[in-house]
């Protein structure tokens, strides 16, 4: 019964996120003909495209009008040592314009970061807290989750424990599985204490690559791609493994129950072990960054496809979208479960770390 | 690179968007639905166990009072021995009564009978006597005559005797 709506639940996101990668599929040609119609003379640089994808930005560009980019513009705060805090839109940045001094730098070591120019003409980069598409796309889902979390959670306030119909009790069953099925596994007796923050963890992945999946506005971000993004998630990990961690866990890193010539007076398994504790929530950041990055890499890279071939003839052009259509479906699938599974994957290796940092004595023989 | 390196701009803001994120629904949010979930299954296992309490509860009253009936009957059997005992005993008893009643009567009337028998026979004996007086009173009188006169007398007299006594 309950693996039947699991099913459901999951098919039903599917068909909403690949009816999402499907129009992307088609609509997206729109600007690029543009642009190979406006830079005939130019090569189609498809590493520019991708990148430019996977990398953030200060506006959220949507398609390119007669030549003319259309896009969100979003604010950009940046604070200077010299002039104090700006906020304004980044539209007044367009098209390389400098505005009250600052320029999106078009090359060298900021490239495409908003720089200021001195009297010298050099480039300093400010103190910049805009809010690009990144963050937006991450503003954006944190309140989606928060709002939809707490829609759950109040229903359980106002109503108690009697059992739940449709959104809710589906979302009742995703957080008990996550809830029973890794957390509870992983961490053992102790888990109630953990399992808030990783379910927290869990759905706050989740929900981020989802949007990524889904190619308009406001998704579409490359949110969990981000290694900033990773970054900090992987360093709550780390902070609290470590500040949670039992006496033992500490004796098994330093002084390990090992013949004494390992760990004196050449600590070597210390060391190992210190690098490991290092080593761990590192492997979780690049993890999900490189798994998402890539699945951002492959759709962009097959959507791409049909305009590298448009100067290979029309029949090759043809069967070649045909081709691109079938595989940004097929993308878009793999892409949905990876969706799952990197969240999945942080979640139980977190609760995994924890477990294994709140180790109890062992029993001496 | 850059794709390799974290802006400062999006590490701060998911710094606090994030830190606000775990802060509401680690507090506010997941603690509610795991506990509410925690409690609805500690309320079915509870009912769960007080159904199958309340099944042998059920199961024992049932049992006491299939007892009660079992003693019941016995009880019941008991008292209609008992109470066809003593009407046999009772029977028995006014059997005994009335037989020795009877017994009595019986002896009564033998006794009575006895005696009565005995004063008849002294009576007979008494008025023997006296005829015998008279016969021989009669004969003596008519010795005086003939043998066969005498004779005759005595069987007349005999006859005589013989009737009042038929």
């Amino acid at each position: 019964m309950s693996r039947k709506l699991k099913i459901f639940f999951i098919l039903l996101i599917a068909v909403f996120v690949i009816r999402g990668s499907v129009d992307a599929a088609v609509s997206a040609p729109a600007p690029s003909t543009d642009t190979i119609a406006n830079e005939e003379a130019k090569s189609f640089n498809i590493r520019d495209i991708i990148l430019e994808h996977l990398t953030d930005a200060y506006d959220w560009h949507i398609t390119v009008v007669d030549g003319k980019p259309v896009s969100i513009p979003l604010p950009v705060i940046v604070y200077s040592k010299t002039t104090g805090w700006h906020i304004f839109m980044s539209s007044a940045l367009h098209g390389g314009k400098e505005y009250k001094g600052f320029v999106i730098a078009e090359e060298g070591k900021f490239k495409s970061k908003i720089v200021e120019i001195n009297e010298k003409g050099e480039q300093i980069k400010p103190f910049d807290i805009s809010i690009t598409k990144n963050v937006f796309s991450l503003l954006f889902s944190s309140t989606l989750l928060i709002f939809i979390i707490m829609y759950v959670a109040n229903s359980y306030r106002k109503n108690g424990f009697a059992p739940k119909k449709g959104f809710v009790a589906a979302m009742e069953m995703f957080i008990m599985n996550i809830n029973d099925d890794v957390i509870k596994p992983s961490i053992g007796k102790e888990y109630r204490h953990y399992a808030p923050y990783l379910l927290t963890l869990f759905f706050f992945i989740f929900i981020n690559n989802l949007l990524g999946l889904i190619p308009i506005f406001p998704g579409g971000a490359n949110v969990t791609g981000n290694i900033a993004i990773t970054f900090v998630l992987a360093v709550c990990t780390f902070l609290i493994v470590n500040l949670k961690g039992s006496k033992e866990y500490w004796k098994e890193i330093l002084w390990p129950d090992i013949p004494m010539w390992l760990k004196f007076p050449v600590p070597l398994l210390p060391v190992i072990e210190l690098v490991g504790i290092i080593s761990k929530p590192f492997a979780l950041m690049i993890r999900l960054f490189a798994n998402m990055l890539a699945g951002h890499s492959i759709g962009l890279g097959l959507t791409a496809l049909i305009f590298v071939t448009v100067s290979k003839g029309i029949v090759m052009n043809t069967s070649m979208t045909i081709l691109s259509v079938v595989f940004s479906v097929f993308i878009g699938f793999v892409e949905l479960l990876v969706a799952f599974i990197q969240a999945y994957i942080f979640t139980m290796l977190s609760a995994v770390f924890i477990g294994l940092a709140r180790v109890e004595p062992h029993q001496k023989h | 690179m850059s794709l390799l390196t974290p802006d400062s701009g999006l590490l701060f803001w998911m710094l606090i968007s994030f830190g606000i994120v775990v802060f509401i629904l680690a507090k506010f949010g997941f603690p509610v639905i795991l506990k509410m979930v925690e409690e609805r299954k500690n309320y079915i296992e509870e009912s769960l166990l007080m159904a199958e309490k309340a099944r042998t509860e059920l199961d024992n009253v049932k049992n006491d009072a299939e007892k009660l009936i079992e003693q019941a009957r016995l009880e019941h059997q008991e008292i209609l021995n008992n109470a066809s005992k003593l009407k046999d005993t009772l029977i028995q008893d006014a059997k005994t009564k009335a037989l020795i009643e009877a017994d009595k009567i019986i002896e009564n009337a033998r006794i009575q009978i006895q005696s009565e028998k005995e004063n008849a026979i002294r009576e007979i004996r008494h008025q023997v006597a006296g005829l015998s007086v008279d016969i021989a009173e009669k004969v003596l009188r008519k010795k005086l005559t003939k043998d066969d006169e005498q004779l005759n007398m005595i069987q007349l007299l005999v006859d005589e005797i013989n009737i009042p006594k038929s």
